[in-house]
C-alpha cells in the first residue's frame, strides 16, 4: 500500500510539474507568440529525385555499370580531385572497376604521392603503386572541401543527392529573391539542391568538360550521372557483392524455416487440440 | 525446481555416465532447456522472444568479438579502421552491418519481450526476481549500446557522447567533476574512446552473467502463460523440449529473415549518415539525435523544457535539465517497483477489461508518439506532443495501475491451462461440480486465481 501511494504521489506530482512548468508555458507561446523566422533561403531549396531512369545499381538486383563507374573515375580525376580527396580508396581497388594489373599499375604511377623522406625528413613526392592511397588534397581557398570517399554515405539518399547538387546550380528568381530580401553571400554559390542553398563550391561540371575515352556523351548530365556512380562505388565497394550474398544468405533462411515450421506442426500435431 | 512430473535425466552412454558424476553439465542443459524442464501448453508467439533475445546476445558477442581483432580504439584511427573493416577484412562489411543492425534487433526483440511482461503482467509475484534481473538486464544494454555507438568515431558517435555523458553534468554540485571524470576530459576524446571500448567489450559478458540469473530466477516458479492461471497438472505443461525448441526454431528463422534482409539490404536505414562523416569536435551536427531505441526516452528527456521554478520570485528549484535527466532515468527505474504497483491478482491482461483498454489505448500509443517524437527535431510541435505522452507514461504506470488494479473487475478465469486450451477439464469437474464444460459461470473465481503450490 504504500509503494503504491508513493507511486501515485510522485506521478501526480512529476505531471504536475511537467504540465505547468514545461507544458503550459510552451503551449502559450506556440499559440501566441510569433513562429520563428524561417532563413529566407529556405524558400529556394527544391528536393531533387536524381537522375531519370536510376542507376544501373539501384534496387535488390542492381549492378554496377563498370564503363560508367570508369568514366565516374574519370571524371574525379579531371574535375574533383582538384579540391576533393579520397583517402579511404587505394589504386589497388580500381581493379574492382574492371582495370587490368598492368593498368591500375600505370594509373596508379600517373600519381604522385607525397611523402616524407627518412634519409633527409624532408618532403618528398614519388609515383604512386597500387598499394598507396590517393593522396590527401592541399585547398588553399576557403572552406574544407569534404573527403569524396563515403560522400554517398554521409548524405541522405547520397547517390542522388550528389547527382542533384552537380545540376542544382542558377540563379535564384530574382523577383522572389526581391520579395523574401535574398542575397548569395559573397563568395558563395547558389545551389537549389544544397541544404540552405548557398554553397561554397563553384559549378563544377559544363557541357563537354571532359573528354571520355570511350567517346560516351559528355553533357553535364552524364558526367554527374557518372561521377555519382563512381562515388557510390567508393563509398561501398562490396554493395554488389553485399546484395547476391543476401540473395543466397535468404534462400538458404526460406528453406530451413519451412523445414522448421514444418516440424513445428508435426511435433505439436498431438498436443494441439483441433480447430473449434 | 521442477514440477514433480519433469522427466528425470538419464545418461545413457558411458561418456554420458562418467560426464554426470564428475560434472553433471548435460544434465544442467536438459533441465534448463531440454526436455526436463514443463512449460505451460498454452504460450503463444509472445513467448518467443526470451529465446531470440539469448540468440541476439550470442550473435553480438560473436560479430563483436571478431571486429575488435580489426578495430583500433585511437581517435587518430579509429574511423579509419571501421572503413578497413568495411573494405579490406573478409567479410568484414558482413560483420559489421550484423552487429550495428544485431544491436537494433536485440532492442526490437527485447521491447517485445518486455511489452508481453507488460501485458500478461509477467512481473507479479512469484515471478518478481525474474522481472528486476530482467531491468537490470536492459539497463545494461541501453549503457553497452550507447558505448559501441561511440566505437566508430563518426560525428553522431562523438556528439552523442557528448550530450550523453553531459546528462551526468545536470546533476546539482558533483555533476561536472563526475562528468569529466566519466570521459577522462572535458570533451570526448582518446581517453573516452578507449574506456568505452573497453567496457564495451565488458558489459556483454556481464549481460551474459544476468542472462543466466534471469533464467535461474525463471525456473523457481517455471514459465508464465497466456491465461496467467498457473500450471496445477501434468496435462497443463509440455517439456520445453522438442515442443518449445521446434517452435523456437520456427521463430527464429523468421526474425533472421528480417535481420537479414536489413543486413543485406538496407544496412544503413537504421543509422544516421552523419556518422559516416568522421567525429569533429569543431562542427557539430544540425540534429543530434542517438540510435532509433533510444528514442523514447529521448523523447521524455527533451519533455521538460522549463525549470521548476517558485512562481513571481525568480528562484530556480531545479532546472530543466535535471528534470529531464530525473524523469528519463526514472521512467526506467520505475519498473522496478512495477510487481508492487500493479496488485490486481489476475495476471493475463486478456482477463482484466480495463486495464487491457489502458494499454492498448494509453500505453502503446504513448509509447508510439514517444518514438516518434524522439527522432523529431526539437520544434513545435513535437515538443508538446511529447509533452502529452510522457504524462500518460507516468501517470499510466504510477497511477491508472495502483487505482485500476484495485476497482477493476476481472473476467472469470479458467479452471486450468488444460481447460484453457481444450474447453474442458477432467480434473475441474470434481472439485467444482457447479460450474459446468468451459464456460466458467463462478462470478468471483476466487479459487483459481492463486498459483498452485
Amino acid at each position: 500500500m504504500t509503494i503504491r501511494l508513493g507511486g501515485i504521489i510522485a506521478g501526480l506530482a512529476i505531471t504536475a510539474v511537467l504540465l505547468l512548468w514545461s507544458l503550459l508555458p510552451g503551449a502559450y507561446s506556440y499559440a501566441f507568440d510569433p513562429a520563428p523566422e524561417q532563413q529566407p533561403s529556405a524558400a529556394f531549396y527544391e528536393h531533387g529525385h536524381g537522375p531519370e531512369g536510376g542507376f544501373a545499381f539501384d534496387g535488390a538486383f542492381g549492378k554496377w555499370d563498370m564503363a560508367q563507374l570508369q568514366r565516374g573515375y574519370q571524371v574525379y580525376k579531371e574535375v574533383c580531385k582538384a579540391c576533393h580527396s579520397l583517402k579511404y580508396v587505394a589504386f589497388r581497388d580500381l581493379k574492382q572497376l574492371g582495370y587490368t594489373e598492368a593498368e591500375v599499375q600505370a594509373e596508379a604511377a600517373s600519381w604522385t604521392i607525397p611523402f616524407k623522406d627518412p634519409t633527409t625528413g624532408e618532403m618528398a613526392e614519388a609515383p604512386g603503386k597500387p598499394t598507396d592511397y590517393f593522396p590527401p588534397v592541399y585547398y588553399a581557398g576557403q572552406g574544407h572541401p569534404p573527403d569524396l570517399s563515403l560522400i554517398t554515405k554521409a548524405r541522405h539518399d547520397g547517390s542522388n543527392y550528389v547527382y542533384d547538387l552537380m545540376l542544382g546550380y542558377g540563379e535564384p528568381d530574382p523577383a522572389k529573391a526581391a520579395k523574401v530580401g535574398f542575397e548569395v553571400p559573397d563568395g558563395l554559390y547558389f545551389n537549389k539542391h544544397f541544404p540552405n542553398v548557398n554553397i561554397a563550391m563553384p559549378a563544377p561540371l559544363s557541357d563537354g568538360q571532359v573528354t571520355y575515352a570511350d567517346g560516351s556523351p559528355n553533357t553535364t548530365k552524364d558526367m554527374a550521372k557518372d561521377v555519382a556512380a563512381f562515388l557510390t562505388w567508393t563509398a561501398e565497394p562490396k554493395l554488389v557483392e553485399r546484395r547476391q550474398t543476401g540473395w543466397f544468405v535468404l534462400g538458404f533462411l526460406l528453406f530451413a524455416t519451412t523445414l522448421a515450421f514444418l516440424s513445428y506442426k508435426q511435433i505439436w500435431a498431438g498436443v494441439k487440440p483441433k480447430k473449434k | 525446481m521442477s514440477f514433480a512430473w519433469a522427466k528425470q535425466y538419464e545418461p545413457q552412454t558411458a561418456l554420458t555416465k562418467w560426464l554426470d558424476e564428475k560434472l553433471p553439465l548435460p544434465r544442467l542443459v536438459y533441465n534448463a532447456v531440454g526436455a526436463g524442464y514443463p512449460v505451460p501448453r498454452n504460450l503463444n508467439y509472445m513467448w518467443n522472444f526470451g529465446v531470440l533475445a539469448g540468440f541476439f546476445l550470442v550473435v553480438q558477442i560473436v560479430t563483436g568479438v571478431v571486429l575488435a581483432m580489426h578495430y583500433a580504439a585511437n581517435g587518430l584511427v579509429a574511423f579509419a579502421t571501421v572503413e578497413h573493416i568495411m573494405r579490406d577484412v573478409n567479410y568484414g562489411w558482413m560483420l559489421r552491418y550484423a552487429h550495428a543492425n544485431g544491436a537494433s534487433f536485440f532492442f526490437i526483440v527485447i521491447y517485445m519481450h518486455i511489452f508481453r511482461g507488460f501485458f500478461y503482467s509477467s512481473y507479479k509475484a512469484p515471478r518478481e526476481m525474474i522481472w528486476l534481473l530482467g531491468v537490470v538486464i536492459f539497463l545494461l544494454m541501453m549503457a553497452t549500446a550507447f558505448m559501441g555507438y561511440v566505437l566508430p568515431w563518426g560525428q553522431m558517435s562523438f556528439w552523442g557522447a557528448q550530450v550523453i555523458t553531459g546528462l551526468f553534468g545536470a546533476i546539482p554540485l558533483i555533476g561536472e567533476p563526475i562528468q569529466v571524470w566519466i570521459l577522462g576530459g572535458y570533451a570526448p576524446d582518446n581517453a573516452a574512446l578507449n574506456r568505452f571500448f573497453s567496457l564495451h567489450f565488458l558489459l556483454p559478458f556481464v549481460i551474459a552473467g544476468v542472462v543466466i540469473l534471469h533464467i535461474w530466477a525463471l525456473h523457481i516458479p517455471g514459465s508464465s502463460n497466456p491465461t496467467g492461471v498457473e500450471v496445477k497438472q501434468e496435462s497443463d505443461t509440455v517439456p520445453f523440449h522438442p515442443y518449445y525448441t521446434a517452435k523456437d526454431g520456427f521463430g527464429l528463422g523468421v526474425v533472421l529473415i528480417l535481420f537479414t534482409s536489413l543486413v543485406f539490404f538496407a544496412p544503413n536505414v537504421l543509422g544516421h549518415p552523419d556518422n559516416y562523416i568522421e567525429a569533429n569536435p569543431l562542427s557539430t551536427p544540425a540534429h543530434i539525435v542517438p540510435e532509433w531505441y533510444f528514442w523514447p526516452f529521448y523523447a521524455i528527456l527533451r519533455a521538460f523544457t522549463g525549470d521548476l521554478t517558485i512562481p513571481f520570485t525568480g528562484i530556480t528549484l531545479i532546472p530543466a535539465k535535471l528534470l529531464g535527466v530525473i524523469a528519463m532515468f526514472g521512467s526506467i527505474l520505475l519498473w522496478f517497483i512495477l510487481p508492487w504497483l500493479d496488485k490486481s491478482p489476475v495476471r493475463s491482461g486478456h482477463y482484466r477489461p480495463l486495464f487491457r483498454k489502458f494499454f492498448w489505448f494509453g500505453l502503446i500509443p504513448a509509447m508510439a508518439v514517444l518514438f516518434y517524437c524522439g527522432g523529431a527535431p526539437a520544434e513545435q510541435p513535437y515538443v508538446l506532443i511529447s509533452q502529452i505522452a510522457t504524462a500518460y507514461y507516468f501517470l499510466h504506470f504510477l497511477v491508472i495501475l495502483p487505482i485500476i488494479s484495485q476497482i477493476e473487475v476481472p473476467k472469470p478465469l479458467p479452471f486450468s491451462i488444460t481447460e484453457a486450451v481444450l474447453g474442458k477439464d477432467k480434473a475441474a469437474e470434481a472439485p467444482r461440480a457447479g460450474s459446468v464444460g468451459g464456460g466458467d459461470t463462478g462470478t468471483a473465481p476466487e479459487g483459481s486465481l492463486q498459483p498452485a503450490e
